[in-house]
């Protein structure tokens, strides 16, 4: 990865929970307009590495540097405004506001307003369902279409890297397609994304590099499709 | 026919300012999962601070929006203070600790102010009574309503249409999430509060002047009586809320208009108990949503 610049790097991050350890020392690195995934098994600590990031929970050491600044400290509400969006794990759309206010709550930390309505144009052309449902209630919602919902409103802060959380979780075959086609879309379209799924065989296709996390600690990293073709890797995570 | 218009006109104003008061418990019940009950008290505050504005010589509305500027500044400072600290290691701390702040309250104001009854100088509202086709309606009852209404819709407008508003009700609804689209939490919090106070400030005015009576503990049973409002009509729902406060107004009145006088509270009370058992989540409330 010589040539491409790093827009996100962990350097030996940790986090507690009370009297949990959940990472120790996490070191990972995103560079620009690559898409990176996290797998690993439930409770490995790959949601909390995304929390970490986004400011959610506090590192207890370590530092988090993003596009040459450190982030480590700032508090989560500002972390959106520095260009990191995060796509929620459960989705964690506003259930009680329409579609239309979810996706103005994904504009809030803007103020140009004309550049709103361009994204909005955006977004609502990428997710036409949630077009024909702009003033439902979210919580009315599909699954599917919550997590295109989720998924708009992130874009709706213009980030320059997206961190997505499980976004398969709970769908059908077929609509876990669409949306991994949609994130290699906004991918292509220039946000760089960091990925955590637990269906690792899709998120390495589609990933230009992977961590492997285990309890807390990163045990393997390297190109998607090597890892992919590894024998460890395709035993623990790829059922066999 | 007529003493029933009578008495549910009664039930109105009374209502109302119930009404106005539930708002704010279920305003910040709504956006914290806290019972305030310091909530009353701020009432109480709100009508010593428009009697001084009135007795300095303001009227009625500079006075409303004095009371109500003061009680929205104590709000946020009551939050700041005794509440954020504790809320996120137990609601059980932070209710207790608004019981703190209830009494403190209370008797700062006994020590400071005494604990006799005071009141609105006639002059402020000179009683005068119009008779609509046989119900009798004071301009009291006026200047309830008619400030109730302008405030319900000033809120509504915050609450529905400003960039304000939906980050209160995107608090309300999941706080993490709100916090990754870039809202401050802590500071939507304190506006809830501003907010919530500042209505109750009002409440407390009317109340003052309605009932003619200020003094430091009236802010218990009104403030009691907006809590089963509020639960009533389904606590976090402000519509809920409004329509709790008046129809337990509208109960009270008749109750006590058709000879129950004795046995009003006691009504309020048993109400709350049967729809309690009936619908638990209140009239207009939403059942616990369980998130994936």
């Amino acid at each position: 990865m010589g040539g491409i610049e790093q827009i996100l790097t962990l350097d030996d991050v940790h986090v507690h929970y009370g009297a949990i350890w959940a990472l120790k020392g996490i070191n990972l690195t995103v560079g620009e307009g690559e898409i990176v995934s996290l797998i690993g098994a439930n409770g490995a600590g790959k949601s909390t590495t995304l929390q970490a990031i986004s400011g959610v929970v506090k590192s207890s050491a370590g530092k988090t540097t993003f596009r040459g600044e450190d982030i480590t400290k700032v508090p989560a509400h500002n972390i959106v405004k520095k260009g990191i969006a995060q796509v929620p794990e459960g989705r964690r759309v506003f259930a009680n506001l329409s579609v239309l206010e979810n996706l103005e709550m994904g504009a809030y930390i803007r103020r140009d307003n004309k550049g709103i309505k361009q994204d909005m144009e955006m977004v609502l052309e990428r997710f036409p369902r949630l077009k024909e449902r702009i003033s439902q209630v979210a919580g009315t919602l599909s699954g599917g279409e919550q997590q295109m919902l989720a998924i708009g409103r992130a874009l709706m802060t213009r980030p320059k890297l997206m961190l997505l959380d499980e976004p398969s979780m709970g769908l059908a075959p077929l609509l876990v397609k669409e949306i991994f086609s949609i994130i290699q879309e906004i991918n292509q379209e220039g946000t760089t994304i960091l990925l955590v799924e637990q269906n690792a065989r899709m998120a390495l296709q589609i990933s230009d590099r992977a961590y492997v996390l285990e309890t807390g600690r990163i045990v393997l990293d390297g190109p998607a499709k090597e890892l992919a073709r590894q024998e460890d890797v395709k035993k623990a995570y790829l059922g066999g | 026919m007529q003493d029933l218009l009578q008495q549910l006109l009664n039930g109105l104003s009374q209502g109302s300012i119930y009404a106005l008061i539930a708002v704010g418990y279920t305003m910040i019940y709504g956006i914290i999962q806290l019972i305030n009950f310091a909530h009353g008290d701020v009432i109480m505050v709100g009508a010593y601070v428009a009697l001084g504005a009135v007795l300095m010589g303001f009227g009625f509305i500079p006075s409303l929006l004095i009371a109500m500027l003061v009680c929205a500044v104590l709000g946020v400072l009551i939050e700041r203070v005794a509440y954020r600290r504790v809320r996120p290691v137990s609601r059980l701390a932070a209710l207790t600790s608004a019981i703190g702040v209830s009494l403190f309250l209370e008797y700062t104001m006994m020590y400071f102010l005494g604990a006799d009854i005071r009141t609105f100088p006639p002059g402020v509202l000179a009683e005068r009574t119009y008779s609509l086709g046989g119900v009798m309606i004071t301009n009291k009852d006026l200047l309830v309503l008619g400030t109730t209404v302008i405030l319900v819709v000033v809120l509504q407008y915050i609450i529905f249409r400003t960039r304000t508003g939906k980050a209160m009700r995107a608090v309300s609804f999941d706080g993490q999430a709100a916090q990754l689209m870039g809202v401050n939490v802590n500071n939507t919090v304190a506006i809830t509060f501003f907010i919530g106070s500042a209505m109750a400030a009002a409440a407390g005015m009317l109340y003052g002047i309605y009932f003619n009576s200020v003094q430091p503990l009236m802010g218990l049973m009104p403030g009691l009586k907006a809590f089963i409002a509020a639960v009533l009509g389904g606590i976090g729902s402000i519509p809920g809320a409004m329509l709790g406060g008046i129809l337990l107004g509208m109960t009270e009145s008749l109750v006590a208009g058709f000879g129950g006088s004795m046995y009003r509270d006691a009504v309020a009370f048993i109400i709350l108990i049967l729809i309690l058992l009936i619908k638990p989540t209140g009239l207009l409330g939403k059942g616990v949503q369980e998130k994936v």
